[in-house]
């Protein structure tokens, strides 16, 4: 079946077509219409599901451990402040190894208040654990959740499905809406081999000393290492059953690209136009896709840019006395091979400004011929700055 | 012996890291020993947390989960959630926690759950401060209790937070008062409790030797003390509007209790009257709202 929908309801669709068993949240803007949507199938008896409206991002993320923990599927959404609400349980789900799967609206944090699409909020969570995804358009966001629960329930893990304000939530676009029976193929229902059970009591989070806490933050680390490949096995599988494939690292004329512009999630669009603009030009540009960006998916970043000898990367983010988040990630992945290529980050569309193919050629111009304004400033340029 | 049936397995094991004397260890003892074995435990930071034993150890037979400070509740009604999607409506779903967690860091949460009437035993095992840290003052801490963090000749100068009148404004199902000092009492109110389905609140209070500042062997006496003085009175909320006086033994003045711990050491005789004041003026509400209550009743009938 195909229907033209938002974002938002492409995320409650994949939460039913998932059959998630606890669905916990808070309202926040732009994330509201997603559990509006899934309280309204499950009430219409479309989904068997305990629907909780609790008074906070905290305790939703609180009660979807709760939930997981006695083994069933849980899922909440949410965005920017409630995300940084939920911190602490950010940590302490991914500890706790459980495979709740999480949308999140990607929403610029205060002060000062503003709804529209940023990054920092999710990527400010990079290091407690949780695979991030951030999605390119409403068939992605569908696909994406699916796969999502695939791998945590796997790896045990969560996962987090990052969806740009606005340009994503709020945009309508055509979905194909899988078969049930399709998704029950590929998606079986969850089976922890561990869980909170009375007729098997165990103990979970006590209080343990260095050795063994070393030990099991190692094998969750060594986990951690495994994503990126557990994901793309599940992206093969998906293949095989819905004929679309969701990898890690999407890659857009790079076979040949002596330019690589990085970017995540709606911005890819535009991108990619701004790469065969390029192309037009005579320049050899590629656009990659960090569709996964925790774990950093590195086999995936280093065959997309194997030709490459420039690096362009365009953060909707900032780390502050720093540079762009994903600058960073992405010098890191290229720690080895740096000596070989230049490298430029750009700051573009931080709440809510457009990143257009307008924005995109111009600074990539000026980066690989080392002239302009966003060469000269000799630190990461920001576009759209007021004079 | 044998007309009483086989002895029930004690699911608290010896082993435990709790300081002589505690109170807390006896609060769980007493509510496992009604709860039983079908009976899953949410727990957050406190003295629960580190006396239960150090991984991969414990001295608890049912399942435990060990979670955030301020996640009690909300940990609590996830799994009463997950539990019930998947048939499971027998489970006793027991959020375990202090004062702090209660009073303080995890009232949020607890309003939340008692508000949507999940369908979670929350017990509050009362010490009156932040033990487990190192006695540091809760909302929970009376007037007049010297902590680490009321440092000084007069202690804590505000009141103690009357959490039971809060919950009984949630309109919860059932909510009461109990202490080890009274346990068959608390046995009485565990069963109710257990049998009730929706929120229950339990307010256990739990004597602390080393936060008090009184001896070991005095636990016990100190907890009854409570009672007998009014300081801590035994009661039950029922709907939020039925409140009802449990059995009380006679009265005495708050000075025996004030005695014995070391807290209140630095009081003085006129803190002291204005503390006896205050446990008289409580004591009184409680009986005009338990009077109300049966009067109402009676009327109607």
């Amino acid at each position: 079946m195909k229907k033209v929908v938002m974002g938002n309801e492409a995320a409650a669709l994949a939460a039913k077509l998932a059959r998630v068993q606890v669905v916990s949240a808070y309202p926040i803007t732009p994330q509201t219409i997603i559990v509006e949507t899934l309280a309204d199938i499950i009430s219409r008896g479309e989904l068997k599901a305990k629907y909780m409206p609790v008074e906070s991002e905290h305790s939703a993320m609180s009660s979807c451990m709760g939930a997981s923990m006695v083994g069933a599927r849980a899922f909440t959404a949410t965005s920017s402040q409630g995300l940084a609400y939920m911190h602490e349980m950010l940590h302490y789900t991914a500890g706790a190894r459980v495979p709740i799967v999480m949308a999140n609206c990607n929403r610029a944090l205060t002060p000062p208040w503003n709804l529209y699409c940023d990054h920092t909020d999710s990527l400010s969570q990079r290091d407690t654990g949780w695979i991030q995804y951030y999605c390119a358009d409403v068939q992605d966001v569908l696909d994406s959740i699916l796969i999502a629960y695939a791998v945590a329930e796997r790896v045990m893990l969560p996962v987090m499905i990052n969806l740009d304000a606005f340009y994503l939530t709020h945009t309508s676009e055509l979905l194909v809406v899988p078969e049930q029976e399709v998704v029950d193929a590929f998606l079986p229902p969850y089976k922890p081999s561990n869980k909170l059970d009375v007729d098997d009591p165990r103990t979970f989070g006590n209080v343990c000393g260095a050795d063994l806490f070393t030990s099991i933050k190692y094998k969750r680390y060594c986990d951690g290492l495994l994503v990126e490949s557990l994901w793309d096995q599940a992206a093969v599988k998906f293949h095989g059953h819905f004929n679309r494939s969701r990898p890690a690292v999407e890659a857009y004329r790079t076979e040949d690209a002596d330019v690589c512009i990085i970017s995540i999630g709606t911005a890819t669009g535009a991108v990619r136009l701004a790469v065969d603009r390029l192309r037009e030009e005579g320049m050899k540009a590629g656009s990659v896709r960090l569709a996964m960006v925790k774990p950093f998916p590195v086999e995936g970043f280093d065959r997309a840019t194997a030709s490459a000898k420039h690096i362009i990367v365009i953060d909707r983010d900032v780390s502050y006395g720093a540079e762009g988040i994903i600058a960073q990630e992405v010098k890191a992945g290229l720690f080895d091979r740096h000596k070989d290529m230049t490298f430029t980050g750009f700051i573009s569309g931080v709440g809510g400004n457009d990143i257009t193919p307008e924005t995109i050629v111009p600074l990539v111009q000026q980066a690989i011929s080392g002239q302009g304004e966003a060469v000269k400033a000799g630190k990461t340029f920001w576009t759209e700055v007021l004079p | 012996m044998s007309e009483r049936g086989p002895k029930q397995r004690d699911l608290f094991t010896p082993g435990h890291y709790g300081c002589p004397g505690c109170g807390a260890t006896l609060a769980m003892r007493q509510a496992l020993s009604v709860l039983g074995e079908d009976t899953i435990i949410v727990m957050t930071a406190g003295c629960w947390s580190t006396l239960i034993g150090i991984y991969p150890y414990t001295c608890l037979t049912v399942p435990v989960i060990s979670t955030a400070f301020g996640s009690t509740a909300s940990v609590a009604a996830g799994v009463r959630s997950g539990l019930s999607i998947q048939e499971n409506n027998h489970t006793t779903v027991l959020a375990w926690t202090g004062d702090g967690g209660t009073f303080d860091i995890g009232f949020q949460p607890l309003s939340g759950a008692v508000e949507r009437n999940d369908d979670i035993l929350f017990i509050c095992y009362d010490n009156e401060a932040y033990m487990n840290t190192g006695i540091q003052r809760s909302s929970a801490t009376p007037t007049g209790a010297w902590t680490t963090t009321t440092p000084g000749s007069s202690g804590k100068s505000q009141r103690k937070k009357n959490i039971v009148e809060i919950m009984a404004a949630h309109r919860i199902p059932y909510a009461a008062t109990a202490c080890i000092g009274a346990p068959a009492d608390l046995k009485d109110k565990l069963e109710k409790a257990k049998s009730i389905r929706g929120s229950r609140f339990i307010h256990l209070f739990a004597s602390c030797p080393t936060g008090w500042r009184h001896a070991p062997e005095l636990s016990l006496e100190v907890a009854r003390q409570a009672i007998r003085s009014r300081i801590f009175p035994l009661y039950e909320v029922f709907d939020g509007d039925t409140w009802k006086l449990s059995p009380m033994p006679d009265k005495e003045d708050v000075g025996a209790y004030l005695k014995h711990q070391g807290r209140f050491k630095k009081m003085s005789i006129s803190e002291q009257e204005r503390f006896q004041q205050q446990v008289d003026d409580d004591w009184q509400r409680l009986l005009n709202k338990c009077q109300s209550t049966v009067g109402s009743q009676m009327n109607a009938a």
